[in-house]
């Protein structure tokens, strides 16, 4: 054992910088999530139930996960289409397009909600288009997963398209002469190889629209039982000062926070282990 | 056996590729979503915002509110992106450089502010320092104020970037090796030396793609700020809230104008990540000849 551990470690600074990371850690970020968790303690089951499944906390969960699900999709089928053409077609600007992919993780997230409230709202941009049509997207869930397809756009595509990178040319190659169409070789080489970064993709998607709160509520309508997301519930909470409710309701999303953490790193794991 | 069609003139690669129309097609409708969802957005900040011209863009930007939202949202970055840049390259040094157990649950650990929604982000430190808070009580007889002003707004916009430099740091630092800093030692080179002579040239790329990010997300916080700040006019608004309150209120071009210091944040933000990316490659294809 003495011997091994000399093999690895022999550079120095181990005991304080790992003991620098993980007091850090704890008091930045361990002891104020856990606050949460006790918090949430003090609370018998039937308040926490009371809190946590009341008609209005349904109804939030329902539009926050559904339109995350809806958007997550979107991102997934269009984030691959996105990836291919950036990775396999050449065309001019390409590189300037592919830099403004991440503009949703650089573009703060409260720009992002009045930009996309105004072009959709019903004298803006693109809004003075659809409502004629009766397609209201403002103010509705439909605006809701519009501001998700935003803000979870870069994901698929940045864990796409290392893979499609990645991909040997060789093989669709050899499919080709081994008399394989082209659909066919997509259906069957390509995207089996593919599949796990979208899932990847698709889960971190999920999980951030999940969460979003800034881009949402300019668009939102903010309607109880309507077009209410379980962020803004919480803080609505927070602002009539029952915070036991809001500590409730932030519990409940963080467990799931942390349970799409999980399987967004079994799924890494799992694409890891196919590309080798 | 069974013969693909081709036709005569086959031209290299074409077997490996769609029919031009194909992908004259998937282009369109690539682009087509992409400017629907990102370049329409990003312009619409800046007409917006100079929707009544220069000078009332220029006078919104000089509105003392907004003035003191510039100047929180600045020192706020100031604190929080030197703190977890000590924190990211202290943190990378002892994970990336060294083999020990329970390391992934570090990683993981250190990942968990990404996966925390905003507003929870915020509440946590309401939970403690506010008033029913577990140091409320004490924080109140000693007239000391976190939440509702500026210490809570820099506390929580340090938990919403703490990964960024150190997520960046690790896994480049762990394919650069332990190599070099260990042949440096067996030259002699202390510690200290040998990193800032050996690992820190190396790193640089990393750690500027690690600050710019982490500055774009101090600078830019919405939702954690927004459960921790009193949302005092002049005094705990930083620049976001300060938009959301210019919008609210109906002075669209003045709130856009104030965001569109905030697009033109993330333009810049865009730049130097696609050039330290770049950079971070070239170096890695560096070390990788090198082996």
């Amino acid at each position: 054992m003495g011997l091994k551990n000399r093999k690895n470690n022999v550079l120095p600074g181990f005991t304080p910088a790992l003991g620098y990371t993980i007091f850090y850690l704890s008091i930045i970020v361990l002891i104020p999530l856990s606050a949460l968790f006790f918090k949430t303690a003090t609370l018998t089951w039937n308040q926490f139930l009371l809190a946590v499944a009341a008609p209005r906390v349904m109804a939030s969960y329902r539009v926050t996960f559904g339109a995350s699900l809806m958007a997550a999709i979107i991102n997934g089928i269009f984030g691959v289409l996105v990836a291919w053409v950036l990775v396999r077609y050449r065309f001019p600007g390409k590189k300037l397009i592919d830099a403004l992919v991440d503009l949703p993780f650089a573009l703060p997230t409260a720009v992002a909600g009045i930009t996309l409230a105004s072009v959709y709202a019903p004298n803006g941009w693109l809004g003075r288009y659809l409502e004629p049509h009766g397609i209201k997207v403002a103010f509705t869930p439909l605006g809701i997963m519009v501001a998700m397809v935003f803000i979870g756009l870069p994901f698929v595509v940045r864990t796409v398209q290392p893979v499609l990178e990645e991909l040997d040319q060789e093989i669709e190659e050899a499919a080709s002469c081994l008399g394989a169409s082209r659909w066919q070789t997509i259906y069957r080489i390509i995207f089996p190889t593919v599949l796990p970064a979208i899932l990847t993709g698709f889960a971190l998607a999920f999980a951030r629209a999940v969460g979003e709160y800034g881009s949402i509520i300019f668009i939102a309508g903010n309607m109880p039982m309507v077009s209410e997301i379980t962020p803004l519930l919480i803080i609505t909470k927070l602002e009539q000062y029952d915070y036991a409710g809001a500590t409730a309701i932030a519990t409940v999303m963080l467990v799931l926070s942390f349970l799409m953490l999980l399987s967004i790193n079994l799924l890494q794991k799992w694409s890891r282990r196919f590309a080798e | 056996m069974h013969v693909a069609k081709h036709n005569n003139q086959v031209k290299t690669g074409e077997s490996v590729s769609e029919p031009a129309w194909v992908r004259c097609l998937l282009i369109t409708i690539a682009l087509g979503f992409l400017a629907l969802f990102l370049l329409l957005p990003l312009a619409a900040v800046f007409v917006q915002a100079l929707d009544k011209g220069w000078e009332a863009y220029l006078a919104a930007l000089h509105e003392p509110d907004t003035l003191s939202a510039i100047w929180l949202t600045l020192l706020t970055a100031t604190f929080c992106v030197p703190i977890n840049l000590f924190f990211g390259v202290v943190a990378a040094w002892a994970i990336a450089k060294f083999s020990f157990p329970g390391k992934s649950l570090l990683i993981t650990l250190i990942d968990l502010p990404f996966s925390v929604s905003p507003v929870v982000s915020g509440l946590i430190y309401v939970l403690i320092f506010g008033l029913q808070g577990w140091l409320g009580p004490w924080l109140q007889d000693h007239d000391i104020k976190i939440i509702f002003a500026v210490p809570g707004i820099v506390l929580a916009t340090i938990f919403v970037t703490f990964p960024f430099v150190a997520r960046e740091l690790i896994p480049l630092m762990e394919s650069q090796g332990r190599d070099e800093e260990e042949a440096a030692l067996t030259l002699g080179a202390s510690g200290l030396q040998t990193f800032f002579r050996v690992t820190f040239p190396n790193i640089k790329w990393g750690i500027l793609y690690g600050v710019i990010l982490c500055n774009a997300r101090a600078m830019g916080e919405f939702g954690a700020v927004s459960v921790v700040s009193g949302h005092v006019r002049g005094s705990t608004n930083t620049i976001p809230l300060q938009v959301e309150i210019l919008y609210n209120e109906y002075s669209y071009a003045a709130a856009f104008a104030v965001a569109s210091l905030l697009a033109l944040l993330a333009l810049v933000t865009l730049v130097i990540k696609t050039v330290a990316e770049w950079k971070i490659q070239q170096t890695l294809s560096v070390t990788e000849s090198e082996r």
